[in-house]
């Protein structure tokens, strides 16, 4: 009784404090939204796009640089008068990367009212969320979950490349320019990105006449030292070392190849985006890296240059390709919104139905890549660039 | 006196049934009358799987006695082997519901083999030599799963550690566990109803089992090994019972999660030592032995970061506060003696009002 | 020879887990608590000596020094806040609330910092040593963490050994109440416990950045974890247990993903350790130590 009593008392303070906090939690998107609506628009009617993304927990790099990303185009376009002349509404919901926590994501959005969901980051719970905006037919477009079931179902889009689409191009690039025969793979076995590109570069690259020498794993509970990767990759003879992960991890690599007197070439995909804004990072260690990647945060054109100066001035960082994958998910929504002359006053469904039919049809000029179109099946077709980082930049190949 | 006390544990396990059904019913009405949130619709299924688990690590923990940090770990196995078998049972059995219920079975079987393969070893470790032995037990299950590869095909299972390539599948053969993508579309058959008959069942068996002389044996390892050598009950056996009960349990758990969402990966979030110890969070919090006090702290710790998601950043900080807070509130002797105060203050002068 | 490379390699991660795990034995034998919130000290470490030598442009020693301090002063607030007013509680309510406490420093982290990985250049100027015609290369971050962890586990032990407070911490662990009883401060003592074991979390924090250098608030967890295993390895409580317990893991991690595989390596560790444990249930040096601390 006791025990009951106390558990009583825990579950009133927590809720108290549930209550204290919400009252001045919602300061952000939604609130401002809602001062410059009363102000442009006429009608109190707003598009409400929610996002789902770990903002906490070892992947909130990932998530955050999309929830951050995904605002500035909403600030953007509301700044611009809008959707249809309607106020966009953004809702970032975190999920820790882990399925369940992003279905209930999912469902505290809709409860919220989202009428199309712009997310989820990571793929295993994309996967789980897709299945649930199938159910409920509501607009889905993920800018970076890569698996290939993420958009299995025909309301789903996204903005990245699909795994095995990365893992077949790289081999390809690989053989066609004649890089290098004898290459080496390390990848996170733990991983569903990278163990998804590895597996389907390493059936590529028979094809490419290239020769797997190593394929070495770590896994996300061994990620500091990759030493003994590095050493089998060097007694193997390999000249390349392709590297289908994340740039936190290619970080430590580089650095203890360079410890290891090892020096091949190092090939990486859109993961490896971001090493070069590694604070602090020695970008000499990171010279003669190859990566294929849609978006690179110094190129020069002016869409890009605008993005990064106002990602800086916003948010004290610079963009990775998270980031940019989510500017062109909100971008997308957008045009889609436009060519389907959706209204916030639709119901969720017919939104779908419309801005379904209307992904097929747009094309959309975005960060990662110009002219971007999606088939029926949610694919981009964009080309991926390739670039070599030369002097402590990106250059293009 | 005896019979008293038969009484107070059976009065006290209706209490608990009845508190189950009770809240089955609300929930079912506020279903019915729509007047519930997507949110907490969604929370349902994971609140059943929750409420199972830290019942379960009850019997561990707080009936036997013994620290366990693998709880995810056989929640992994029970979730792996019951999707596995509703895949590879799609067309010998089509109807959904009856595939589950055998999942469940397969999921309880194989997660409490593996309790009794892991126990012979773990359970002669005593404190905190066997909270690392079966941290570490949990950790092995989810690295293998992870760089396990099944297929299927005409001719039968195919089995591989490297990857899904070396599988060598025959055309039209299907990867079903395919490394750290786990298995992908596995139906959604878990639903609120069925969770709450899962946890009457847990209930059921737990308290029918401390309840009996085999529970009164394992009571009496736990409060005192050598006493309980020397009155001649069999250490090792009733260890392992209890261990192997609470596995199977978990596993049950882990078929009831693994069919609530379309994916299955075993990542350190879901099934890592950190799930394990949030189960033991939940049965800490509810009070140790405590099997109602399980079920409620699961419920309120699963809710709370959920109710906090209108503090966005702040969320899990301040998850991490009330945790620690709730924690000092519940067992620090100070908070202990000031909360009997209070609540005495409170009792008297609530008599003194009534007359 | 790629063998000692294998070998040496393995050393140079084993001793980073060593000198982690120096910081975990020391509070688990005094305070007789698993203090989960290690490994996010160590990361407190990492973050105050990067932003002192990085951002602020201080000498890499003043840095250290100033790690030292902040961990020193963040152990002993969160001895006094969290972990005293549950003195006499049960053991597992204590390990709850150190899981709340490292939940709570990662998040305040995550705020304070962000999430983007920091790239930590290392404090260690000492130059590799080359062997073999440069195809054997021992770092300098390896040898000054060796060099560390003996300094400190001899001076550890020589403090328990011959000092008053020492010989109180002592006492404290054998019997609290009989502490009590013959005049020792426990609380005090296990203040100084706490200061003494996020000290050596500041220096582990620093030469586990130095060796790897990337800093996230999620750093210390994984490595905390390892550690603990390593010290349970080497005979939980035990210091020089907890050193070869740490070096001990670091080659079997290394060679394991070396000879048998790399995806397997983790299962492999934990294996080992299993089976270490079976044979010696209190690890390699649990009971031929009699000086527990």
């Amino acid at each position: 009784m006791k025990k009951f009593l106390s558990l009583a008392m825990a579950a009133m303070m927590a809720v108290s404090m549930t209550a204290c906090g919400s009252s001045s939690a919602p300061k952000d998107a939604s609130s401002d939204a809602a001062d410059k609506t009363s102000t442009e628009a006429s009608s109190d009617a707003t598009f409400k796009i929610g996002g789902i993304g770990p903002i906490t927990g070892g992947a909130a790099v990932y998530g955050l640089g999309v929830m951050n990303g995904a605002q500035l185009a909403v600030d953007e376009i509301n700044a611009a008068g809008g959707i249809n002349g309607y106020q966009v509404e953004f809702n970032f919901q975190d999920d820790e990367h882990d399925a369940e926590k992003s279905v209930n994501a999912y469902n505290a959005l809709k409860d919220w009212g989202m009428q199309a969901l712009m997310g989820t980051v990571t793929s295993t719970p994309c996967i789980a969320v897709a299945d649930k905006t199938a159910a409920d037919n509501m607009f889905q477009i993920t800018p970076s979950g890569s698996a290939v079931p993420c958009i299995a179902n025909d309301n789903a889009f996204r903005v990245c490349f699909s795994d095995p689409d990365q893992g077949a191009a790289s081999a390809k690039y690989i053989g066609e320019n004649k890089l290098a025969t004898k290459v080496a793979v390390i990848y996170d076995s733990s991983d569903v990105y990278s163990s998804g590109i590895y597996e389907k570069f390493a059936s590529e690259a028979a094809n490419q006449g290239i020769e797997i020498v190593a394929a070495e794993a770590f896994t996300a509970d061994s990620k500091t030292d990759f030493s003994v990767q590095l050493q089998k990759a060097k007694s193997a003879g390999a000249e390349m070392v392709f590297l289908p992960i994340y740039y936190t991890e290619a970080s430590l690599i580089l650095a203890q190849a360079a410890t290891l007197d090892f020096a091949p070439t190092f090939f990486g995909c859109d993961g490896l985006d971001g090493i070069l804004n590694v604070e602090k990072f020695d970008t000499s260690l990171a010279e003669g890296v190859m990566l294929l990647t849609p978006f690179a945060a110094d190129s020069q054109d002016e869409l890009t240059q605008k993005f990064v100066s106002a990602y800086k001035t916003a948010y004290n960082e610079t963009p990775n390709q998270f980031a940019a994958d989510a500017y062109d998910a909100i971008y997308a929504i957008k045009a889609a919104m436009e060519d389907g002359a959706v209204t916030p006053d639709m119901s969720v469904s017919d939104i779908c139905d419309a801005m379904k039919a209307s992904m097929v049809k747009i094309s959309v000029d975005g960060l990662t890549g110009l002219g971007m179109t999606w088939n029926e099946s949610g694919e981009p077709s964009k080309q991926p660039k390739a670039v070599k980082i030369v002097n402590g930049a990106y250059t293009a190949m | 006196m005896d019979n008293k006390k038969m009484k107070k544990t059976t009065k006290s396990s209706i209490i608990t049934y009845a508190m189950v059904i009770a809240v089955y019913i609300i929930v079912e009405i506020m279903l019915k009358t729509g007047s519930m949130s997507s949110l907490m619709q969604g929370l349902l299924v994971p609140i059943c799987v929750y409420i199972i688990l830290a019942v379960s690590l009850n019997l561990t923990v707080g009936i036997l006695g013994e620290l366990s940090l693998g709880h995810a770990g056989f929640m992994c196995v029970g979730a792996f082997s019951g999707a596995f078998f509703t895949k590879v049972m799609a067309e010998i059995i089509p109807n959904v519901g009856v595939r589950l219920f055998f999942a469940i079975l397969v999921g309880a079987a194989v997660a409490g083999l593996f309790g009794i393969i892991i126990g012979i070893p773990v359970l002669r470790l005593k404190g905190d030599y066997l909270a690392i032995v079966t941290l570490a037990f949990g950790e092995i299950i989810k690295n293998i799963v992870n760089v396990l590869y099944v297929g299927k095909d005409s001719v039968g299972l195919h089995l591989s550690t490297k990857d899904a390539v070396a599988l060598k599948l025959a055309e039209g053969g299907e990867v079903i566990i395919n490394g750290a993508q786990g298995i992908t579309g596995t139906p959604h058959a878990s639903t609120f109803t069925l969770g709450i008959i899962l946890i009457l069942v847990t209930l059921f068996i737990i308290m029918n089992l401390v309840n009996s002389r085999t529970g009164r044996a394992i009571m009496a390892i736990r409060d005192n090994l050598i006493a309980a050598e020397s009155v001649g009950i069999n250490i090792t056996q009733y260890k392992l019972l209890a261990f192997a009960i609470s596995a199977a349990l978990a596993g049950v758990a882990g078929v009831l999660y693994a069919h609530n969402l379309s994916t299955l990966t075993a990542l350190p979030k879901n099934f890592g030592y950190n799930m394990s110890i949030m189960i033991l969070v939940f049965v800490v919090l509810g009070g140790i032995g405590n099997i109602k006090g399980s079920i409620i702290s699961a419920v309120i710790l699963t809710l709370l970061p959920e109710l906090l998601r209108g503090l966005n950043n702040y969320r899990m900080l301040i998850y991490a506060i009330v945790l620690i807070a709730m924690m000092i509130f519940n067992s620090s002797p100070k908070a202990i003696e000031l909360r009997m105060r209070l609540v005495e203050k409170f009792c008297i002068r609530k008599k003194k009002g009534a007359a | 020879m790629t063998f000692i490379s294998y070998l040496i390699n393995g050393i140079s991660l084993g001793s980073v887990y060593a000198i982690i795990a120096l910081g975990y034995t020391m509070v688990y034998g005094i305070a007789k608590m698993l203090n989960f919130a290690h490994g996010d000290i160590i990361m407190v470490g990492g973050f105050a000596v990067f932003l002192s030598v990085n951002s602020l442009g201080l000498p890499p020693l003043v840095g250290v020094l100033i790690a030292v301090i902040v961990c020193t002063a963040l152990g002993v607030t969160i001895e006094r806040v969290a972990y005293r007013s549950l003195r006499g509680a049960s053991p597992l309510a204590v390990l709850i609330t150190a899981i709340g406490v490292s939940y709570l420093l990662q998040n305040l982290a995550l705020l304070l910092f962000g999430a983007n990985t920091k790239s930590f250049s290392s404090v260690v100027t000492v130059p590799a040593i080359k062997l073999a015609e440069g195809q054997l290369t021992i770092s300098g971050e390896t040898i000054v963490t060796i060099l560390s962890c003996v300094v400190i586990m001899i001076g550890l032990t020589t403090f328990i050994r011959k000092t008053k407070a020492g010989q109180a911490m002592l006492a404290v662990s054998e019997d609290r109440g009989a502490a009590t009883l013959m005049g020792i401060n426990v609380n005090g003592t296990i203040a100084l416990t706490f200061a003494i074991g996020s000290a050596l979390a500041a220096v582990a924090g620093v030469l586990l950045c130095s060796a790897y250098p990337s800093l996230t608030p999620y750093t210390g967890a994984m490595p905390g974890i390892k550690a603990f295993v390593a010290a349970v390895f080497g005979g939980i409580g035990s210091i020089p247990g907890a050193m070869i317990g740490g070096i001990l893991l670091g080659i079997i991690e290394n060679l394991s993903k070396a000879y048998i595989s790399s995806q397997m390596a983790d299962a492999i560790v934990f294996g080992v350790l299993i089976i270490v444990l079976l044979v010696r249930p209190t690890g390699i040096l649990g009971k031929k130590i009699h000086e527990k601390v």
